[in-house]
């Protein structure tokens, strides 16, 4: 029984390692303004939300059989308060940070409407600080993270974070940066 | 810019109440006692009396640019404000008066405040007993503060009206842009889906005015509607400063009745008529107009153009153009000016400005065919209204205004000529 | 617009708008895009240029709008009286 949690506490946090990145690559495209040739913003939208909402899911899949897994040794305070775990603290700790800021990303952004958007972008930019948390996490405390796989499954999210990021800064991202840098007249044309 | 008055010798002013300039009837710098003996103490009115009605009758406007019925403001805050026995101060109305001035032609403000400041107080102070307000501010550029300073401290009464200097930035003026500036401590015009009145300052009544909107409630509040409406004419009563500059013998503050002739203003100016080609009319937010026949005011008729033969006095300026001198250049100056003004918040404005500006230096410069005036609409029409506040609507009215009255010269320009200057581009 | 008028404004704080482009898909009839990518009543929506800050909505476009406020990544919108 136990071994079972065990592992499937483990697919869920690669599972949600996928989905995170996933939510990251859709935000910074969201922000870029620009649709997909066949999905239109407000579907990439939606997606960005329900990836992120599903990432929460897959974190609760993460972390609830390890409260169960009496080998595991996790307790309530554990989960949110990083740094004091029984087996290898530091890297558990990594994960409990990013558990609380995607907590606040995703409470904040449920919220919005209500909070107003200053508050929503300033947290909002803590997910900036949440992937790397959680992948170094994923990668600290992998039973078997330095297996040829999972390093190269490590790499591949690193890189495509590390361009959408790169892109993200460069001058052309926004869909309307040459519109408005005083470019071609663009006819936006029907969406 | 220099602060001279020149005033129009003003009829019909009923005996024991001032002749003449009714504004600067205390003379220049008037301290206190100055204005005591000008104008008389405030009267005590009866319990019948009040301010409201009286404003509603006199038919008052707004002196800022607007030009709205001041007694519908008035009305709207006593409407929205709590008896004063249910709300603190802190809920109480807030009146403010707006002498932040930053239209670049106009100085009325700042010559009323440097000459008859004790006006706008007492102006402040008759609305706030009216209204039950709690927190009175007037709102200037710092050069006008000291003056001003003074003028509170020589009076007992008007120690609880606090100053508030008002950055140099044409947008500083527009009243939300002085609520937020109170909120945050920046002049940005904010977007405002209700009135002021409902929710203006911390969500209190806010009743922004024109100080010399104010300065005419003072003397509402002291001889009545009646008396207001003595001077100027029915569709626009009592008198109004504009400021007289441009290409002008010397630039001037006139205090003028409503309804007056544009060129008999420019000839109170010392303009020749025949020296004048175009005037501008309400400063860079305003309109070019052909001063023959044109009257200043019709303050009701919304719009109200030259074809209409009155032009709304906005800000009440009156800037000069000179013959031999383009108007198609001093426009295409003037919407750069505009466009760098831009408080680049609403996007429409921040990029459609500059954009327009680039067409009016074309047309100016004569780089283009006709397809460059119908570019200048196109990109008016992607301007006008789509704003927080009137920053693009007002460079719309420019520049729509200067391609109708400087219509020939548009041609000549396409041509490559410039018929004003008399040379090629 | 039908003769009725129209059933609510989508009003636009200009203030906020980016010009992220949602609203113009959602609302492909009212609203098309400006050069520079912001929202702009589609042509013949809006008669006096003081209206172009609130677009006028048929009753069939009111849950289009809703998702649009809703969406709106800069809380830009909101639906205000006819």
């Amino acid at each position: 029984m136990d071994d079972a949690l065990w592992a499937f506490a483990r697919v869920s946090g690669l599972v949600d390692m996928v989905l995170l990145t996933g939510s990251v690559l859709l935000g910074i495209l969201t922000r870029s303004g620009r649709p997909l040739p066949a999905l239109p913003r407000v579907s990439l939208m939606l997606l960005h939300r329900n990836i992120s909402l599903l990432a929460v899911v897959f974190l609760v899949f993460h972390v609830a059989p390890l409260l169960l897994d009496a080998y595991a040794r996790v307790n309530l305070v554990d989960v949110v308060v990083p740094f004091l775990g029984s087996y290898k603290a530091f890297w558990q700790g990594l994960g409990t940070v990013a558990l609380d800021l995607m907590a606040a990303v995703v409470a904040t952004g449920l919220l919005r409407h209500r909070l107003g958007r200053r508050t929503f972008r300033a947290v909002h930019w803590l997910s900036y600080a949440m992937w790397p948390l959680a992948l170094a996490h994923s990668v600290g405390n992998g039973t078997d993270a330095t297996s040829a796989p999972a390093v190269a499954a490590a790499v591949v999210l690193c890189v495509a974070v590390l361009a959408a990021a790169a892109w993200r800064v460069s001058a052309g991202f926004l869909e309307t940066a040459d519109a408005r840098r005083g470019g071609a007249r663009r006819d936006w044309g029907r969406p | 810019m220099s602060a001279a008055i020149a005033t129009e010798p003003l009829a019909g002013a009923p005996s024991g109440r001032p002749a003449g300039s009714r504004l600067f009837a205390a003379g220049a710098a008037a301290g206190h006692a100055a204005h005591l003996a000008a104008y008389g103490p405030v009267p005590r009115h009866g319990r019948d009396w009040s301010l409201a009605q009286e404003l509603e009758a006199s038919g008052l406007t707004g002196r800022g640019g607007a030009g709205f019925s001041a007694w519908r403001k008035f009305a709207a805050v006593d409407r929205a404000r709590r008896p004063a026995r249910y709300a603190g101060r802190a809920g109480r109305s807030v009146l403010i008066a707006n002498g932040a001035e930053g239209e670049p032609l106009s100085f009325k403000d700042a010559t009323l405040l440097h000459n008859a400041p004790h006006l706008v107080i007492d102006g402040l102070l008759a609305a706030a007993e009216a209204l039950g307000a709690g927190s009175l501010f007037i709102y200037a550029g710092a050069a006008r503060l000291p003056a001003l300073a003074a003028a509170l401290a020589e009076r007992s009464d008007a120690r609880h009206i606090a100053l508030l200097e008002a950055p140099d930035a044409f947008v500083a003026g527009q009243s939300s842009a002085v609520v937020s500036f109170l909120e945050t401590g920046r002049a940005l015009p904010r977007d405002v889906a209700g009135r002021l009145a409902d929710g203006g300052f911390q969500g209190r009544p806010t009743l922004v005015h024109n100080v010399e909107t104010w300065a005419h409630i003072a003397l509402v509040a002291r001889y009545g509607a009646g008396w207001f409406r003595a001077e100027g004419t029915a569709e626009d009563p009592g008198t109004r400063l504009v400021s007289v500059t441009g290409d002008v013998p010397s630039e001037v503050v006139l205090e003028v009745p409503g309804g007056s002739r544009l060129d008999g203003v420019l000839a109170s100016a010392g303009v020749a008529g025949d020296a004048v080609s175009a005037v501008l009319v309400g400063g860079y937010h305003g309109r070019w107009v052909r001063p023959s026949g044109v009257v200043l005011g019709g303050g009701g008729v919304p719009g109200g153009g030259p074809e209409s033969g009155s032009v709304r006095p906005g800000a009440g300026v009156v800037h000069v153009l000179a013959r031999g001198r383009c108007g198609l250049a001093a426009t295409a100056r003037m919407v750069e000016y505009l466009a760098g003004q831009s408080a680049r918040q609403c996007g429409p404005c921040m990029f459609g400005l500059p954009a327009l500006a680039g067409a009016m230096e074309r047309l100016a410069a004569g780089r283009g065919g006709p397809e460059l005036v119908r570019e200048v609409g196109r990109l008016s029409g992607l301007v006008a209204g789509r704003g927080a506040c009137h920053h693009p609507d007002g460079t719309v009215q420019l520049v729509g205004s200067a391609l109708e009255t400087f219509a020939d010269d548009v041609r000549w320009h396409l041509a490559g000529q410039c018929q004003e200057t008399g040379g090629a581009l | 617009m039908s003769v009725a008028g129209p059933a609510a404004r989508l009003h636009i704080d200009w203030t906020m708008c980016d010009g992220r482009g949602l609203c113009t898909e959602l609302l492909p009839e009212a609203l098309t895009r400006d050069d520079w990518g912001y929202p702009l009543a589609a042509p013949g929506r809006v008669r006096a240029r003081a209206d172009a800050s609130n677009v006028p909505l048929t009753g069939a476009e009111l849950g289009a709008a809703v998702d649009a406020v809703k969406l709106c990544p800069l809380l830009a919108l909101r639906i205000t009286g006819p």
